[in-house]
């Protein structure tokens, strides 16, 4: 299973006059993993669906740019191509098809598969080795998984088409901490056996734990990019999206406060003057 | 009991006739989410060219033009009307099939005009009788042929990948497009088999004791949208039982008409309306019919 580059180059894309990317531009090298971490409505799923070619069905549309994997353009392609050319999604929110088995499901995903049957059969071999309560759960329902089953099955779902690039949406999601692990340590091991992966999160510390390269995305324009870990050492990254308090601004903001109140009115706390009352 | 037991197969006969009616309904209802109330014009398309055929290329020929005509009429108004409007409400849709049903319907009613086209089908006006109960043949063909149809359906909408692609269709759009299903081919492929049995339909509800084809068939039609209703628009197997359950409420009621005659006449052709509005005050989203429910 040999990777390809993908390749975005001054991608825009909006949902009617609300422009959702401006001219985001960013690459998967071949073999890699790749973050995209930024805050809500940031772009990130936009950028997801502006590759897949499934924005119409959200009510958007790409509106310039080009995307391109392994050199040949996907931008000018319907989804059902893109999903031929070897790029799938895992949509954010896991989407599994929840009235069917979970065996359906894995069906369902192969549907988009160029392969014959035996390409079929080996993805759903490789998909049962990695996930083997898929296996165990062949004939149940897929609502009536849990969170963290849902999401290896949307990630199964989507390795049965054989993607060369999976593009994961989200995939901690609403899971356990110990479930995302698990997760995490699937998406190194797919990698691992050869597909390059593009990771949108909003869990920047895994990440970066994942990544070699990442992109900050915010209001839609890429604001930050480079190897995951000197992103991860950056200031601006740890205070925004991991979390770390910067020691020295955080005294600055308590100056400020103790300032604020000493001046307030008999010495109460800083309350908004209008409730303060006579 | 002898005239309840005939009442209650034909009653069964024609609700399997009006399920495969149903059965177009809630397919195509559950590929696009459009009720389709062009259905009743499908019928009368597919049962009007193997009615005029019937004469000249024989019966099997022609009831298999008929099905194709219906199956083309379907996959034509899904492409050349409806994926024009792609995107737009569901409700948008419904009503762009009202205006093709009046469209339809009015050309077919011209064309047929006053005339009762009678079938040339090989069962005739032939009984078949087993002890003191007799059945017209043309009611037992028309319960085995819905039955294998429907039989046939539902195992390729549950192993057939084509099944598979519609209910991931029916369930998610925006996800089946990641999958790779072409969510086009998907709704044609509805549209086309809702005309094809549409199309045997109309030829079970034209031949005895029908006299034939005639403006009004498309009337008779209708009473699947009371079967696809309470059965629950998106289940299949809801369309089956609401089929079943207005052909046995119209088969007894006109049957015992005389006994009722405090109620009026045509109590027939009312009673799966009855019926309908009285399942659905208990079960608003129909026998089988999956509730709204949102998750917050």
């Amino acid at each position: 299973m040999g990777g390809a580059a993908l390749d975005v180059t001054r991608l825009s894309a909006g949902y009617g006059p609300v422009r959702a990317l401006r001219e985001v531009t960013l690459d998967v090298p071949q073999g890699s993993v790749v973050a995209v971490l930024g805050g809500n409505g940031a772009g990130k799923s936009t950028l997801l669906r502006a590759i897949s070619r499934t924005l119409p069905y959200y009510g958007g549309a790409s509106k310039g740019g080009s995307v391109r994997f392994g050199g040949a353009p996907l931008h000018t392609l319907t989804a059902d191509r893109v999903v031929a050319a070897g790029v799938s999604q895992v949509p954010e929110g896991r989407q599994v098809f929840a009235r069917m088995t979970v065996q359906d499901n894995l069906r369902a995903g192969a549907l988009g598969s160029t392969g014959g049957r035996a390409a079929r059969a080996a993805a759903l071999r490789r998909v049962h080795g990695l996930f083997p309560v898929l296996a165990q759960r062949a004939h149940q329902r897929a609502g009536l998984l849990s969170g963290g089953e849902q999401q290896q099955l949307a990630v199964a779902r989507a390795l049965m088409a054989g993607p060369r690039l999976l593009l994961l949406d989200e995939p901690s999601l609403g899971l356990a901490p110990m479930m995302a692990a698990r997760i995490a340590d699937t998406i190194r091991q797919i990698n691992a056996e050869g597909t390059s992966v593009l990771l949108v999160e909003q869990n920047a510390a895994l990440a970066l734990r994942l990544a070699s390269r990442a992109y900050v995305l915010e209001v839609g324009e890429v604001t930050l990019s480079g190897p995951a870990d000197e992103l991860a050492a950056s200031d601006e990254v740890r205070r925004r999206y991991l979390g770390v308090v910067d020691e020295d601004a955080a005294d600055d903001a308590f100056r400020v406060t103790e300032q604020a109140g000493a001046a307030g009115p008999g010495g109460r706390p800083p309350a908004l003057t209008r409730w303060v009352g006579p | 009991m002898t005239t309840f037991i005939e009442l209650l197969l034909g009653g069964v006969s024609l609700g399997s006739v009006y399920a495969l009616i149903a059965l177009g309904f809630v397919v195509i209802f559950r590929a696009t989410e459009v009720v389709n109330f062009a259905h009743a014009s499908l019928l009368l398309a597919g049962g009007y060219v193997t009615a005029v055929l019937s004469d000249d290329i024989g019966f099997w020929p022609a009831l298999l033009t008929g099905i194709a005509s219906g199956a083309l009429v379907g996959a034509a108004i899904e492409f050349l009307v409806l994926r024009r409007y792609r995107g737009s409400d569901h409700s948008v849709l419904a009503i762009v099939t009202i205006g093709v049903d009046i469209l339809l319907v009015t050309d077919l009613t011209r064309r047929i005009g006053t005339d009762v086209l009678a079938v040339r089908d090989p069962w005739g006006d032939q009984l078949l009788t087993i002890g003191s109960v007799s059945l017209a043949q043309t009611r037992v063909a028309a319960l085995l042929v819905a039955g294998l149809l429907i039989t046939a359906f539902l195992l390729a909408f549950r192993y057939t990948s084509w099944g598979v692609a519609m209910r991931a269709a029916a369930e998610n759009a925006g996800t089946a497009a990641l999958m790779g299903i072409r969510l086009g081919r998907v709704s044609l492929g509805a549209w086309a088999v809702a005309g094809g049995l549409a199309a045997v339909a109309a030829l079970f509800l034209t031949v005895f004791p029908t006299p034939g084809l005639e403006r009004a068939t498309s009337l008779a039609a209708l009473k699947a949208f009371p079967a696809a209703i309470l059965g629950g628009l998106d289940s299949t197997t809801g369309a089956l039982a609401g089929g079943l359950i207005v052909g046995v409420t119209e088969s007894l009621a006109t049957g015992y008409q005389s006994d009722l005659t405090f109620l009026g006449r045509g109590l027939g052709d009312l009673a799966p309306y009855l019926v309908m509005i009285a399942i659905l005050l208990v079960r608003p989203a129909g026998l089988l019919g999956t509730k709204e429910t949102a998750r917050v």
